[in-house]
């Protein structure tokens, strides 16, 4: 499995990744941990003749969070995200979904920036983004840019980004409440065949807020506005649990592939969430 | 066709250095081009594991790196680890335990084993499974090998023990 030959960049700054991108657009990509785009080139699904690997670039990697916003560089890896202890306090569902990623080998290489600007429907951080209304901030010729993730997604393999940007980071405001990602997968290292992130606050025993997002249900990931709406201002009894349910399956869309036929994960899609909820809620 | 690079690396200790195609695979560099044949290809896919090599501190499946990305780098493979003559714990576990069958993903699950207990110095049976889930053996039923990691991880513990 040899990939088509390529001309390779290993930039020092932000300025020598949009260069070589401006001189050769759509003909140039940059690499970030690879672990999405090499099996692609490797198939020949990619051919990239200008690769800029992102790992000497300044300033993309690291964790912050102030005043009440969490900041991730787009070059943090799906291992630190596990390892880093203020990231654990300010949003544990970061890594409840990261351990849910594939295998170590590939945590240590994959990166936030390439999990949400790859655009694979199977992909989980896109749908976690989502669900904590995360902000994605890109750079290019024209100077810097920032998306809302619920604005990002168009259709497989194709977001908001235009050819010539960098993603340099994602940032979401602290979740507060109850928490859980929640992936049915085939075997370890497998992408999902449904997933939920459920964030939810309680108020004397009340739902006041709560946000759901769907991962590989649709040809992108799916926030159910409806699906939270129907547990605000209830106990999240069952009623309530399945009138999320049902609002979830009328905004998903999935597709037979080899992790079922499209009733199988519709069912898996119910019962993924229906498992998130009450996690969230006992967590709330 | 691209033009070559200038490569340099350490591997195993040693100063590397060649000129490559940056779209070689690491594992090709490993194995064709420096004879260092202990990581293994199995699946050449990122599903297997057989080709684990530890790079800059982390396990890397090295059948998912070019060689471009790997300048500069420093690399352990399995011989960098213990020799027939000089076993590491891990290999000598392996052995005494019957980790092992055929030995074909042997190197890589032992690679992966030393950053696991480098990070994880004490782990639960959970543990060792979670953490060598990028490894896949199809001989042992990996019970044998979850075995001979947590008896490496009591013996290195007990030895680091003794010296203090
Ligand atoms: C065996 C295996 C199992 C996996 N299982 C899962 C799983 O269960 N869930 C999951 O979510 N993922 C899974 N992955 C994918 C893995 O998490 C990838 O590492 C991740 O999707 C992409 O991150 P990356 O840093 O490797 O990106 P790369 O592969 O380097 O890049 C992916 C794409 O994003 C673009 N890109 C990267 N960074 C930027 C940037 N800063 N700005 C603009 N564009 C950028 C690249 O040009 C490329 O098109 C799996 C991978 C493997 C090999
Ligand atoms: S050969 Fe690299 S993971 Fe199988
Ligand atoms: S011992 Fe044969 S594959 Fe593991």
């Amino acid at each position: 499995m040899i990939p088509a030959a390529f001309e390779y960049y290993r930039p020092k700054d932000m300025a020598g990744v949009l260069a070589v991108l401006e001189e050769h657009g759509d003909d140039a990509r940059v690499l970030a941990g690879g672990h999405s785009l090499i099996p692609m080139m490797k198939l020949r699904m990619a051919e990239v003749p200008h690769l800029i690997d992102l790992q000497d670039v300044a300033g993309l990697t690291g964790i912050t969070i102030e005043n009440g916003t969490v900041r991730l560089g787009t070059m943090t890896t799906q291992a630190t995200m596990i390892d880093d202890a203020a990231l654990l306090a300010a949003a544990p569902i970061m890594r409840e979904a990261a351990l849910q990623i594939a295998d170590p080998q590939v945590r240590y290489m994959g990166t936030v920036g390439g999990n949400v600007a790859n655009g694979d429907p199977g992909n989980d951080m896109p749908g976690l983004m989502q669900c904590l209304d995360a902000t994605f901030h890109l750079v290019g010729p024209d100077g810097d840019r920032d998306v809302a993730a619920r604005e990002f997604y168009e259709a497989a393999y194709m977001t908001d980004r235009e050819d010539d940007e960098v993603l340099v980071a994602v940032s979401f405001p602290a979740p507060e409440g109850g928490y859980a990602y929640e992936k049915q997968k085939r075997k370890i290292g497998d992408y999902a065949t449904a997933a939920a992130a459920v964030q939810i606050t309680k108020e004397n025993g009340v739902c006041a807020t709560a946000s759901i997002a769907m991962t590989n249900l649709s040809d992108t990931p799916i926030y159910s506005e409806e699906a939270g709406e129907a547990l605000i201002g209830t106990s999240v009894d069952e009623a309530a649990v399945e009138a999320a349910v049902a609002a979830m399956l009328g905004d998903i869309d999935p597709t037979e592939d080899n992790r079922g036929p499209i009733e199988f994960k519709r069912h898996a899609a119910a019962v993924i969430l229906r498992r998130a909820i009450a996690r969230a809620w006992s967590r709330a | 066709m691209a033009d070559k690079m200038h490569i340099k690396m350490t591997v195993n200790g040693e100063e590397q250095e060649f000129l490559a195609e940056p779209r070689e695979l690491l594992i090709h560099t490993l194995r064709e081009r420096l004879d260092i044949t202990g990581p293994h290809i199995g699946c050449e896919t990122t599903h297997c594991g057989a080709c684990t090599v530890t790079i800059d501190g982390k396990s890397v499946k090295s059948c998912t790196m070019f060689v471009a990305q790997a300048n500069g780098a420093d690399v352990t493979t399995i011989e960098g680890i213990g020799d027939p003559d000089n076993l590491h714990v891990l290999q000598n576990a392996f052995k005494e335990h019957h980790g092992l069958q055929c030995g074909f993903c042997t190197p890589g699950m032992i690679t992966r084993a030393t950053k696991l207990l480098e990070e994880n110095p004490n782990p639960t049976e959970e543990e060792v499974r979670f953490g060598m889930a990028g490894n896949i053996c199809r001989c042992t039923g990996y019970q044998n090998i979850v075995k001979s990691i947590l008896a490496a991880a009591s013996e290195m513990n007990a030895a680091k023990e003794a010296a203090e």
